[in-house]
């Protein structure tokens, strides 16, 4: 029987081939075959949730609450160091210095992903912005995002930290950021499912373990992560209550 | 619960007497001094069933002025203003413990004596199908909500 591997449609582009490299050692690991799939859009990943169709994921901390709770998946590890955080940025030339300025109709360029959606309207909430009185302007990647802000489309957007941190120096030296979150608990997680759940505490030990080799190491980098940090079921648990916390 | 001690405060201050749940009661020394939300940050802290602190945050204890150890173990009308009307944390004990997510614009105390206004969301941590403990996650609020509480709250003290 062969597996289901899939991770969060928001993986970074320069890590795609990282992902493969991935399935490909955790295979010959666990003499196991594993597929990954990686879906375009949350939408069709979360149908594939649905349908039963994946047994393990690297998730959006968004999709943790449906995962663990509806669907019985379980936490084994995150990587070492990461955080998702939230950047909010205009264009260096914006008469904008404070959050609280914006008013209602602000065009807020982003992204769908679910997590930095959600922080990002958390810090626009000082200037009574919602999603009932602002624009969206729905970007398929943060150079998008950055492209909407310089040229002038949108008044603001929200990125994940990490992308806007990756963008040239070209393109920040034209941007200003507004605010940077420092929430330091929201993280992806590699979740295991139902099916695979037997196999759990073999998986995760080899997770864990994954940085003392050197093969392990090299296919880490290909993913830009340094190793693997076991993950609790109270730790997950707790993420999760956060978000929802977030989410009202 | 830790009392004030006037060597703590910072600039002119006033006295109230609280009184807190359980016949407690506490004497308060507050200032006219707000400190302004930190942008970015969310402030986090559990309780156990009984509003007792068990777990604070970084950006928790950064905003209150008290230690990680004074907090631990103390109840969380420590950061009680007596601006607030009770009618408030009723309301909220009483959401919550129907397993409902409450929220708020709060005033705090702090224990220089300044204060600092919070959007408040406070949740039961469900675990096996029953309530464990309590976490409020905070943001920071608009201006516009925290003039109307100001208002709404000195209506109802
Ligand atoms: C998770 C949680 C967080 C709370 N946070 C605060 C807070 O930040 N400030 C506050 O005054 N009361 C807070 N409360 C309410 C207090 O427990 C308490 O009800 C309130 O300070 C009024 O005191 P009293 O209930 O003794 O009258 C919180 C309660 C819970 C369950």
């Amino acid at each position: 029987m062969t597996f289901q591997f899939t991770v969060s449609p928001d993986f970074s582009p320069d890590h795609i081939s990282g992902w493969y490299i991935f399935n490909t050692w955790l295979q010959k690991q666990t003499g196991q075959g594993i597929h990954l799939e990686m879906y375009n859009n949350f939408q069709t990943q979360r149908v594939a949730i649905e349908n039963d169709a994946v047994d393990l994921i690297y998730a959006n901390p968004f999709d943790a609450a449906m995962l663990v709770r509806n669907k019985g998946f379980s936490p084994l590890v995150k990587p070492f160091g990461v955080s998702d955080e939230a950047i909010i940025v205009v264009n260096a030339d914006s008469q904008i210095l404070d959050v609280a300025d914006f008013g209602p109709g602000t065009k807020i360029a982003s992204t769908d992903d679910p997590d930095v959606l959600l922080m990002g309207m958390i810090m626009l909430e000082p200037a009574d912005l919602n999603a009932q009185n602002s624009v969206k302007i729905g970007c398929d990647s943060y150079i998008l995002v950055a492209k909407q802000l310089l040229q002038g489309n949108s008044d603001v957007g929200i990125f994940l930290a990490e992308a806007y941190d990756n963008l040239s120096n070209m393109v920040k030296s034209r941007l200003k950021v507004l605010v940077r979150s420092e929430i330091s608990v929201i993280h992806h997680c590699l979740m295991i499912g139902p099916k695979l759940s037997p196999r759990k505490q073999e998986i995760q030990d080899l997770l864990v373990g994954m940085d003392m080799t050197d093969k392990g190491r090299e296919v880490l980098k290909s993913l830009g992560f340094s190793g693997w940090v076991k993950v609790g079921e109270e730790e997950t648990e707790f993420m999760i209550d956060l978000m929802d916390a977030l989410s009202v | 619960m830790l009392d004030f001690k006037p060597e703590d405060i910072v600039g002119d201050y006033k006295e109230a007497v609280l009184d807190l749940y359980g016949g407690l009661r506490r004497l308060v020394f507050y200032t006219e001094i707000e400190i302004p939300y930190p942008d970015g940050k969310l402030i986090v802290s559990t309780t156990d069933k009984n509003g007792f602190i068990t777990h604070v945050n970084k950006a928790f204890v950064e905003m209150s002025g008290y230690s990680e150890d004074e907090l631990i173990g103390s109840p969380h009308s420590i950061l009680r203003h007596p601006d607030m009307p009770s009618v408030a944390f009723k309301d909220l004990w009483d959401t919550v413990n129907r397993g409902e997510h409450w929220q708020g614009i709060v005033k705090n105390l702090r224990k220089d004596g300044a204060y600092y206004w919070v959007k408040a969301t406070v949740i039961p941590n469900i675990r096996q199908g029953k309530i464990v403990s309590y976490t409020s996650v905070r943001r920071k609020p608009s201006r516009t909500k925290v003039e109307e509480c100001t208002k709404l709250y000195a209506s109802l003290k």
